[in-house]
C-alpha cells in the first residue's frame, strides 16, 4: 500500500512572493496539511463528499470563509480583548458564513439543498478557528491572507480526493457524470458499484489510506 | 402547530437521536475534539457530560429563538405589522450567539458551585462552544422542524450519543497502545479506521423498528 496513489498538489510557482511567504502557501499542502496532520475541519469534510459536485461547492465556500476571516481578524487584532476573542470570531466568521450562504442560496440553490446544515457548520469548523488562534491573531494581514489560501488548499484536496474516489466508486460517475460504463454493470460482468463508498464509513477509511500513504511518504509519525 | 405527542413518539425520538442518527457516527459532527479528547476514557467521559448539558440546554433555548423571533410571521405576537418579517438569515449568527454565552454562562456557573466538577470539566467548556454537534443540534432543529418537546429529547439524545461514543472509542484506544499498528497509521490514521468500524456497527440499528 506505499505506492503513491495520493493525488500530488500542484505547485504553482509564484516569483512574486518571497520564500517565507512561497513556504505559508505550501507547506498545508502536504507537510502541515490541516485535515491529515493538523485534524482540523474533519466534521464537514467527510459529511459532504459522496459527490464531487457539492464537495467542490463546499471547498470554494471554507477557502472563502477562511482566507476573509483571517484577513480581518487580523487587520483587528490588535483590538480584540483576549477574555472576548473567542466571541469576536465567532461573530465575524458568522457572517461571513450568512454570506456564503446566501450566495449558495442564490446561485447554486439545489447544491445548496444538498449540503443542507453543512453550510451553516463552516462556522465551527475547525480549520477556520484553528487558523485564526494560531496564525491571524499574531501576523499581518498580507501572510494571513497567504495563510488561509494555503490551508484551504490542503483542505480541498484532501476533501476533493476522498469525493473523487467515493463518486467514482460508489456510484461510477464524476460530476454526475457516468464514467464506468454502463455495460459493465451487465450481468456478464457482474460489475456493481461499492456501497461502502457511500456511507459514512467508507470516507473514514479512505481518509485514514490517504494519511497513511502521506505519513509513510514524508515520514511522519504519531505516538499513539 | 403544537400537537400533542405521545410519551412513545418521545422515547423513539430519544432512542432514534441516540443510536440510528447518532452525531458522530452518521453527520460526523463533533470530529474535531472526537478524535483529540478521546485518549483516555475519564476525560473522554467528562467532556461528554459536559456536550449533553450543552446541547440539552442550547436546542430548546434555539427553539425559541427560531419560532419566537426569527420565522418567518414569528414577530407578529409583538404587533400584526411585523407578520412579514422574516429574519432566517440570521439564524447563524443568533445560534452561535446562544451557544457561545451560554457555554460561558455554565462555565461561571460550575466555576461557582462546584469547583471539583469545574476543575474536571473547565478547560473543555470553552473548547465546546466550537463544537460542531452542538451548532449541528440546532441546525438540524431547525431543518427537522421539531415541537418543542421533540427538541429537548432530540438535545439531549443527541448528547447521550455522542457520550457513548466518545467514551468507547477511548476505551478502544487505550488497549490499542498494546498493538503494533504500522507506524505511519499510529494516532490518527488508525482512530480513524476505527471510527469507520464502529460506524459499521451502529449501522445495525438502522434496522430497527421504533
Amino acid at each position: 500500500m506505499s505506492i503513491a496513489t495520493a493525488p500530488e498538489p500542484v505547485k504553482e510557482s509564484k516569483p512574486l512572493l518571497s520564500k517565507k511567504d512561497r513556504k505559508l502557501v505550501t507547506d498545508p499542502l502536504s507537510d502541515s496539511n490541516p485535515i491529515t496532520i493538523q485534524v482540523l475541519g474533519i466534521c464537514s469534510a467527510l459529511a459532504v463528499t459522496t459527490q464531487l459536485k457539492p464537495t467542490l461547492v463546499m471547498a470554494i465556500s471554507v477557502t472563502a470563509v477562511v482566507v476573509f476571516s483571517n484577513m480581518l481578524i487580523s487587520m483587528i487584532r490588535n483590538l480584540i480583548p483576549s477574555r472576548i476573542r473567542i466571541i469576536v470570531q465567532l461573530a465575524i466568521v458568522s457572517l461571513l458564513v450568512i454570506l456564503v450562504d446566501e450566495i449558495l442560496k442564490a446561485f447554486v440553490y439545489d447544491v445548496s439543498k444538498q449540503l443542507s446544515v453543512f453550510v451553516g457548520l463552516i462556522i465551527t469548523n475547525c480549520i477556520v478557528m484553528g487558523r485564526l488562534e494560531a496564525f491571524a491573531m499574531g501576523n499581518k494581514p498580507g501572510a494571513s491572507i497567504l495563510d488561509g489560501l494555503g490551508n484551504s488548499a490542503g483542505y480541498a484536496w484532501v476533501i476533493l480526493a476522498v469525493a473523487f474516489v467515493r463518486e467514482l466508486f460508489g456510484s461510477g460517475k464524476l460530476f454526475g457524470i457516468r464514467v464506468i460504463p454502463e455495460a459493465i454493470y451487465a450481468p456478464e460482468f457482474g460489475y456493481v458499484n461499492n456501497g461502502l463508498m457511500m456511507i459514512p464509513a467508507g470516507a473514514l477509511f479512505i481518509v485514514a489510506t490517504i494519511i497513511w500513504i502521506q505519513r509513510s511518504l514524508n515520514k511522519y509519525t504519531e505516538e499513539a | 402547530m403544537m400537537t400533542p405527542l405521545l410519551f412513545a413518539d418521545l422515547v423513539s425520538l430519544f432512542v432514534r437521536s441516540i443510536f440510528v442518527d447518532n452525531m458522530i457516527f452518521a453527520f460526523f459532527l463533533g470530529m474535531c475534539s472526537f478524535l483529540a479528547v478521546s485518549k483516555n476514557v475519564n476525560t473522554a467521559i467528562g467532556l461528554g457530560a459536559a456536550v449533553i448539558f450543552v446541547l440539552g440546554i442550547t436546542v430548546p433555548i434555539n427553539w425559541f429563538l427560531i419560532n419566537g423571533v426569527l420565522k418567518e410571521g414569528a414577530l407578529s405576537w409583538i404587533s400584526p405589522s411585523f407578520a412579514k418579517v422574516d429574519l432566517t438569515f440570521l439564524a447563524f449568527i443568533m445560534f452561535i450567539a446562544t451557544i457561545a454565552s451560554m457555554t460561558q454562562l455554565v462555565e461561571m456557573v460550575v466555576e461557582k458551585f462546584s469547583p471539583a466538577l469545574y476543575s474536571s470539566l473547565g478547560i473543555f467548556l470553552p473548547l465546546i462552544a466550537v463544537n460542531c454537534s452542538i451548532l449541528g443540534g440546532s441546525l438540524f432543529m431547525q431543518e427537522r422542524d421539531y415541537t418543542l418537546a421533540e427538541a429537548t429529547v432530540f438535545g439531549l439524545g443527541s448528547g447521550v450519543g455522542w457520550l457513548i461514543a466518545i467514551v468507547a472509542l477511548a476505551a478502544i484506544r487505550m488497549k490499542i497502545r498494546y498493538s503494533d499498528v504500522p507506524k505511519p497509521l499510529r494516532g490518527l490514521g488508525i482512530t480513524f479506521i476505527l471510527t469507520g468500524l464502529m460506524g459499521l456497527a451502529f449501522m445495525s440499528f438502522l434496522g430497527i423498528q421504533l
